[in-house]
């Protein structure tokens, strides 16, 4: 389920108009006619892209409001941020073997052939 | 710098790729081959604590390879795929298969830059035909399981 998730977050941030959308709503709640100012769209696309963003938990609407604005779910971002740093920790893990694999053959390689400078021969 | 910040990844989000980039103390030639000798290679490849047994290897040009990863004599995981080009010290590229997802294939290419005398930057690429595929890959830490990270990502996640 939480692999769908970010699926649907990712594939949501996919669209440029909906990223802008979202940028803009980190400033600030907006209601759908705000937001659909800046583009040259009918509501009715304006409206699709926001349930987009809503269907990926990245938007949530008040429910009572007439004017019914926009709001960002920050946490869901923070969740693919850590996704995503998660992925890197796994990466650097594995890197910081390598580290120590590259050193060990830098040891075994004979001094004559490393160039390194100020190296005794 | 913090050593636990090196590796960069960049998910682009408009394109099913992945990239990740790091540095390391070595010339080129040593990085590439601890990246195409199978008896370097599998020390460092596989996640922590697993062991990384090698079925096949033939780092050449139109080779191939598979390999499985074992955690405590079980394998949990196989992977396999071609070795389209190996350029020595400068470039290999290869495609990579999870064989619990048969269908799907990354196309991941190598560069290896000497950045300065003794420096090499990696860049590695990977590309899959969906998106879905590309999350997939970020989610694979999911399974290929360090498990204090996991239960932090689930207290995170019942929120």
């Amino acid at each position: 389920m939480s692999e769908d998730r970010l699926s649907r977050v990712f594939a949501a941030l996919a669209d440029p108009t909906r990223r802008d959308m979202v940028a803009r709503l980190a400033v600030g709640d907006a209601t759908v006619g705000q937001l659909a100012h800046p583009y040259q769209m009918s509501m009715q696309a304006i409206s699709k892209h926001l349930k987009v963003l809503e269907d990926a938990g990245l938007v949530t609407r008040s429910r009572d409001a007439q004017r019914r604005p926009c709001h960002l779910e920050a946490e869901v971002f923070d969740l693919m941020t850590k996704w995503i740093e998660r992925y890197r920790q796994q990466a650097e893990e594995r890197f910081s073997r390598l580290d120590a694999v590259l050193a060990a053959m830098a040891d075994e390689e004979p001094a004559a052939k490393t160039k390194r400078k100020g190296a005794a021969s | 710098m913090s050593i636990n910040h090196r590796t960069v990844i960049e998910a682009d989000p408009n394109l099913p790729t992945v990239r990740v980039i790091r540095d390391f103390d070595a010339p080129p030639e040593r990085v590439f081959r601890a990246w195409i000798d199978p008896e370097l290679i599998v020390q460092w490849l596989g996640p922590k604590d697993t062991t990384m047994r090698i079925d096949a290897w033939e780092a050449k040009t139109g080779g191939g390879y598979r390999y499985a990863v074992e955690r405590d004599g079980e394998e949990i995981a196989a992977f396999y795929g071609s070795f389209h080009e190996v350029r020595s010290a400068s470039r290999l590229v290869q495609t990579f298969t999870y064989e619990g997802a048969p269908d799907g294939v990354s196309l991941d290419t190598m560069t290896f830059e000497e950045i300065e005398p003794g420096r090499t930057r990696v860049t590695a690429l990977s590309v899959v035909d969906t998106m879905e595929g590309r999350d997939a890959i970020i989610a694979s830490g999911m399974e290929s399981g360090v498990v204090e990270g996991y239960e932090k990502l689930d207290a995170l996640l019942e929120h």
